[in-house]
């Protein structure tokens, strides 16, 4: 049983940069947890303290109700895969893999059974006489994950693991390292700055910008419910579009006003949530799904926009086409079957039953 | 036929351009090999001279004839000087001190560097800049007051007196090396080790030693040709033959008040620098790697 708990943690560098600012968060025994965010946002700071590799500032981290503040990396139990793999280039794998139970003086035969069952585990046994220059990018990888699960460890820390790899060898290893979190069942914090690495591999992501968390939840929740601008932008691909609007109206019957002459009826069921802020600059958030090509049939809170394509992106399953909504670029999703051509006019809808209304005084998505 | 006539155009002022390019490197290679040929002779004179006069006997060096070339080989200097018990004496005592000069050079060197490296503490950028600098003071500077240091402890004149002095040559240039080194290496490398559990000294040994072995050598070779070369401080504080290394006892014995037994000296200047030789020929490789690896990251 790992459970890892971060309480009023924070970190400040020569007392003036404050890289991780007072954060709390709980970590379920065998979950997956990714921190995602941009650069600077204090994700690998945090991985770096619960590690050890980093002191802590303020606050309080415990793995398996331990407090390990103080507590030197070798003894907190733990075990990371770094970005660059730190492979031990004079060793083998095999010597790579067992240099941790060697140093904690396990038993030779116990040593090799926990190397060989890794290396069955990633599909590495024949490498294990190998030194890691003669190894590819992602097969170093593994060695490197080898090397965190021979020691079975409480829990594993990835710290952006798979950047260093090639877009194709990318989602291979992402579906390897699931596979992995399958079979080992361990505590894992996993740090990416890849938001597509975190909705697929985690049970619950933990989004963080400069220094504090924006939003915790299951990847969907945060796809579809995000708590903030920054989430409800940093999340998807293509981004969500925001498009400055205003509610106007009294009671039952409020409309979403775009431009001038570009005004909706919001979906009934929103009326109440909407209503305090009526006649104030907010922002439409709406995903560029929900923003296709106008259909035959007409579904409720479905609205038409008449669109001037700048640019089209045909992807294969789908285009992407970019336009403007009163002078602010978005994009929407069309089906490839459409005549989407750049300078000539599609007929679009914009689904308002997803549409996420945001209130740029305090960046919260409503 | 407008648009060939501007191909043409375009072409003719190219070609002129690549033609001049590979002239211009022509002559970059003509100099550096006239430069490197003019440094490599000079440099080579001296040793060839050397051996060439080592293997003459005395009344061919002072008959006159061309100094340049061998008339009547003779091997007798060698084989005199190999079994004078007076240079087996300077060449014994030089490997005794030379060797415990190296390994007590390294162990202080790797240990500083290593702390210097990767350990930050108060201070410690200023240390490694106090240390290159301390190499940078010239041994005619320090044999005085090294004299004074050596007498008080009653040193002169003990063969030991080097193994305490040498390293004060040796162990700055080595260290500075190796915390280029060691710098050098990823510094996940031993956070990794450190997860794994590795205090620091099993770091040291497991990981920085072996990864940065080609940095040692380096430094090996360094600390061996400063110790086996120098000469002034044998010179400042060995008198008597017994006590006596291989530089200063070839200088003070084999010349005796002015007559100059010029076979003797090059023959033992040959097999003197012959260790020195040998060892610079089988690590070349590793002495230039790590050499430039210190110098460009460190």
């Amino acid at each position: 049983m790992a459970q890892v708990t971060l309480r009023k943690v924070s970190k400040s560098y020569d007392q003036h940069v404050q890289a991780v600012k007072g954060i709390d968060l709980d970590i379920a025994d065998e979950e997956f947890v990714v921190l995602v965010g941009p650069s600077g946002c204090g994700k690998t700071t945090t991985l770096r303290m619960i590690a050890g590799l980093e002191e802590i500032t303020g606050g309080e981290i415990t793995i398996a109700g331990e407090v390990v503040n103080d507590i030197p990396p070798r003894d907190r139990d733990i075990a990371m895969v770094f970005q660059n793999y730190a492979l031990y280039p004079h060793m083998t794998v095999f010597d790579n893999m067992a240099f941790g139970l060697k140093l904690r003086k396990f038993a030779k035969d116990e040593i090799r059974r926990r190397v060989d069952e890794a290396a069955r585990i990633l599909d590495i046994g024949e490498l294990l006489a190998r030194k890691p220059k003669a190894l590819s990018g992602g097969q170093r990888q593994r060695v490197a994950m080898g090397r965190a699960i021979v020691r079975h460890p409480k829990v594993f820390l990835f710290d952006e693991p798979l950047s260093n790899l090639d877009a194709k060898l990318r989602v291979q290893m992402r579906t390897e390292i699931k596979k992995v979190h399958q079979t080992v069942r361990t505590t894992t914090v996993y740090v990416t700055h890849d938001q597509v690495e975190a909705m697929t591999l985690a049970d619950r992501v933990v989004v963080m910008n400069r220094g504090v968390i924006e939003q915790v939840g299951p990847p969907q929740e945060l796809y579809h419910s995000p708590a903030t601008r920054f989430v409800a932008g940093f999340i998807g691909s293509p981004a969500m579009n925001f498009i400055p609007c205003r509610i106007q109206g009294r009671g039952n019957e409020l409309a979403l006003r775009l431009a001038d002459n570009l005004s909706f009826p919001l979906p009934p069921e929103r009326t109440q949530r909407y209503g305090a802020y009526t006649d104030r600059e907010m922002l439409l958030g709406l995903r560029p799904e929900h923003l296709t090509e106008l259909k035959d049939q007409a579904r409720p809170n479905m609205v038409r926009l008449d669109s001037r394509l700048d640019v089209t992106e045909p992807m294969g399953m789908e285009i992407l086409v970019h336009f403007r909504i009163n002078g602010t670029a978005v994009c929407g999703r069309v089906d490839p079957s459409v005549r989407a051509i750049a300078g000539e006019t599609l007929p679009m809808s914009a689904d308002l039953n997803h549409m996420h209304l945001i209130d740029p005084e305090t960046d919260r998505v409503l | 036929m407008s648009g060939n006539v501007a191909t043409a155009g375009a072409l003719a002022p190219r070609r002129r351009r690549r033609s001049s390019i590979k002239n211009e490197r022509r002559w970059a290679l003509c100099g550096s090999y006239i430069a490197l040929v003019v440094f490599a002779i000079g440099f080579l004179i001296p040793p060839y001279f050397e051996l060439v006069t080592s293997l003459k006997t005395s009344q061919e060096i002072g008959s006159g004839k061309s100094p340049w070339f061998v008339h009547h080989l003779y091997l007798g200097n060698f084989i005199e000087i190999i079994r004078n018990p007076q240079f087996q004496t300077f060449f014994l005592n030089t490997v005794k001190v030379t060797v415990f000069v190296v390994i007590v050079t390294l162990v202080i060197a790797i240990l500083a560097a290593y702390s210097l490296a990767r350990m930050r503490f108060f201070g410690s950028t200023a240390f490694a800049t106090g240390v290159f600098l301390t190499y940078l003071v010239p041994e005619s500077l320090l044999f005085i007051p090294l004299f004074k240091v050596l007498s008080f402890l009653h040193l002169i004149n003990s063969t030991w007196c080097l193994a305490l002095i040498w390293p004060t040559l040796s162990v700055p240039f080595c260290t500075w090396i190796m915390i280029g080194y060691f710098s050098s290496i990823p510094k996940e490398l031993d956070e990794a080790a450190m997860i794994d559990g590795a205090s620091h000294l099993q770091m040291l040994w497991k990981i920085f030693i072996p990864v940065a072995m080609p940095g040692i050598i380096a430094a090996t070779i360094f600390a061996f040709t400063v110790c086996w070369g120098d000469f002034l401080y044998p010179l400042a504080y060995l008198f008597t033959a017994k006590q006596m290394v291989l530089t200063s006892g070839i200088v003070s014995n084999l010349i005796h008040g002015d007559v100059l037994d010029w076979g003797h000296i090059m023959a033992a200047n040959i097999l003197a620098s012959l260790p020195p030789v040998l060892i610079y020929a089988f690590l070349m490789d590793y002495y230039i790697a790590g050499l430039t690896a210190g110098a460009t990251k460190g």
